[in-house]
């Protein structure tokens, strides 16, 4: 199983914080992803997974905090750069266009071009491509998302992710919303994607999917970071509790930030 | 550029897939297109066509050519008017103020022509101009203020209704010269039959050709494609669609140069919704904002360039109907003109929901609502029953829009 190489991960959040009116979603949090690596974030509802998801897709403009991506400071100011840098995100609602087809869906905002016109016929073929790839049964590329399901949808939702050469992707509760050997399928996915050198972040809170996949996992505990675990050395108590906050210190906290 | 990843990643599919076996998993194989937005518009062309059929009975002239080639000269101005709405419904948004940003336009054409003594070509540039600049100040307001658009658009009907009057003066109406060629474009222009015989053969010709390198590049790419005798089928409706009518208006005046020119601009819209990366991107956010927004689409300059184009259809709609009256006044473009438009577009199949709907929705919307104000007007029916009857119309077209659209959803659902 390929670890975290000690080199400058692809991807560093740096003390980020962000705030909803009064409410603090995220404090402090630190984050590195190499590539080659499942990093998963787990916690509890309201632990600020989905704010961390929103500042890693360039949705959410941190209050606090940089990003930094193979060592340059960055700015996510729109989902737009985001993607340009390479940091694609397969959002939870996975943000498609129920009316557009399943090809439009894909090469949303990133339409290829014959002349000024839309290349229809390449982007057809690319689109059978990936979905093949992703081993996902569509009835027809040209059908609206509208008709499709779950399943179905969660494929050209990380299909589109994958478009551009991204060099992180952030999967954001992938398997909430599947069945047993969809899960399955999307789990393959993910170490596929490792095995080919993305860093992936997997935000979930399926322990099982969690164990299954990730490297590392990386606990989210009211807006903070509470504990970053090698998931091979770590039980699944140990994870539960930083989630929950049941035991006072995570029993192999690698790196825990706390204000005093 | 995005295929590369796919060949980077190509290795790590499964057993390959084989064209034959994609294709499996099409059930209708062939390409929607045509086939089903064609569907989409058959409830629209059995409503003209029922229409037709009653008008018909009741007086014998609404179908002769004199009365069609009029119709399509009413049909026209509306018709630009209703193209814009076409476009602002696509983003999900309305604007209420087409019919004054046309007055104002048309007061503009004829204050700047007539009593300032620009050249013409001038006033209608300012005109249009004007109404750009009016949409851009809506979809500044609409996307850096964020107030809605229904009530942008109700406060601009105002300012354009006291605009107008304000530049139209003392006077209160302003007649062009019948010689001008805004006049005589509008009026007396129609292209000559063999003209227009030739455009329709460029047309079909073109359009067999696109399909035809289509289907070639899908062959070689191993997509489905449609057959030569889907194509052959296709080209040989639009023939008869595009035949018969010119044919029959030819045998009076003839195709009316107003009414090519808002043919022209459907057909520009149509292809700029449908192959540009703009129009994807219109009903992009027509259908979801917020997935367009995380998409990375610019979705500020998508609502600013739609609500642009459609004030600046709407003057142009305006600089029309200026030149089809031979004056500006204080009613061009009061009254129903702006219900109208928008009313025409919500037959013509655009949905008020946003993302449903196309260029041709335009066209269809207002030949609906003219073939009823033409039909009653030969019947000597009055404007109190003409609005009545559109209003049912109207409710009539959303009602089968929204019933088919619930029942697709089903259909669709249950897979």
């Amino acid at each position: 199983m390929s670890v975290a190489e000690p080199v400058t991960p692809v991807m560093s959040l740096r003390g980020i914080s962000h705030s909803f009116g009064a409410v603090r979603a995220l404090i402090d949090v630190d984050l590195d992803l190499h590539a080659r690596e499942v990093v998963a974030v787990v916690g509890d509802n309201g632990a600020g997974k989905s704010t961390l998801v929103g500042v890693m897709a360039g949705v959410l403009v941190p209050d606090a905090g940089e990003v930094v991506v193979e060592g340059r400071e960055i700015q996510l100011t729109s989902p737009g750069v985001a993607r340009q840098l390479g940091i694609a995100t397969v959002f939870q609602d996975l943000a498609l266009c129920d009316r557009l087809d399943v090809v439009e869906n894909l090469f949303l905002g990133q339409e290829l071009r014959h002349g000024p016109l839309l290349d229809e016929v390449a982007m057809e073929r690319e689109a059978w491509r990936l979905l093949s790839q992703l081993a996902a049964r569509v009835p027809s590329v040209r059908a609206p998302v509208s008709t499709l399901s779950g399943g179905q949808r969660q494929a050209v939702a990380i299909a589109r992710a994958m478009l551009g050469e991204p060099r992180v992707l952030v999967l954001d509760e992938p398997t909430a919303a599947l069945g047993v050997t969809q899960t399955a399928e999307v789990l393959n996915l993910i170490e596929r994607l490792r095995d080919r050198g993305y860093g992936v972040v997997l935000v979930s809170h399926n322990m099982a999917d969690v164990q299954a996949v990730a490297d590392r996992v990386v606990v989210l505990r009211r807006g903070r970071l509470n504990g970053d675990f090698d998931a091979n050395a770590t039980s699944y108590e140990d994870i539960i509790a930083a989630i929950t906050g049941a035991s006072p210190r995570p029993s192999r906290p690698v790196r825990t930030r706390r204000e005093s | 550029m995005a295929v590369s990843p796919a060949d980077r990643l190509s290795s790590a599919a499964g057993p390959a897939e084989t064209a034959a076996s994609r294709r499996s998993w099409l059930p209708g194989g062939g390409p929607r297109d045509w086939r089903d937005r064609e569907l989409g518009s058959v409830p629209v062309l059995v409503a003209l066509g029922v229409l037709a059929l009653i008008f018909q009975a009741f007086n014998g002239n609404f179908l002769s050519s004199d009365n069609l080639v009029n119709l399509t000269l009413q049909a026209a101005t509306t018709g630009v008017l209703a193209l814009g709405i076409v476009l602002i419904l696509l983003v999900g948004q309305l604007d209420l103020s087409v019919g004054a940003v046309s007055g104002l336009a048309a007061a503009v054409v004829a204050v700047g022509s007539v009593q300032q003594g620009w050249p013409l070509w001038l006033a209608v540039l300012a005109a249009v101009l004007m109404g750009a600049a009016v949409g851009a100040l809506y979809g500044w307001m609409f996307t850096r203020l964020g107030v809605p658009s229904f009530v942008i658009t109700l406060a601009g009907l105002l300012v354009c209704l006291g605009l107008q009057v304000r530049v139209l003066g003392s006077t209160g109406s302003i007649n062009l010269p019948y010689a001008s060629w805004l006049v005589r474009f509008s009026q007396q222009t129609f292209l000559a039959p063999a003209t227009s015989y030739l455009l329709v053969a460029l047309v079909l010709v073109g359009s067999a050709a696109l399909r035809l390198l289509e289907r070639s590049r899908r062959m070689e790419a191993e997509l489905p494609a449609a057959s030569l005798t889907d194509i052959a089928a296709a080209t040989g409706w639009l023939a008869v669609a595009m035949v018969v009518p010119v044919w029959y208006l030819n045998q009076n005046r003839g195709v009316g140069a107003m009414f090519a020119l808002f043919l022209g601009l459907v057909a520009v819209t149509d292809v700029l919704l449908r192959r540009t990366r703009w129009g994807r991107s219109v009903r992009a956010i027509g259908s979801n904002v917020d997935s367009a927004r995380r998409a990375g689409l610019a979705v500020r300059r998508v609502y600013l360039s739609t609500f642009m184009a459609c004030s600046a259809l709407a003057a142009l709609g305006g600089v029309l109907s200026a030149g089809r009256l031979a004056a500006a006044n204080q009613g061009t473009g009061g009254s129903d003109f702006n219900l109208t438009a928008i009313a025409a577009a919500l037959i013509g199949g655009a949905s008020l929901f946003g993302g449903r709907g196309s260029a041709w929705s335009a066209l269809l919307g207002v030949l609906v609502i003219h073939s009823i104000s033409s039909g009653l007007t030969l019947l000597n029916m009055d404007a109190s029953i003409r609005y009545i009857v559109t209003g049912i119309v109207l409710a009539l077209a959303v009602t089968i829009d929204s019933l088919g659209r619930r029942r697709a959803e089903a259909g669709g659902r249950r897979r």
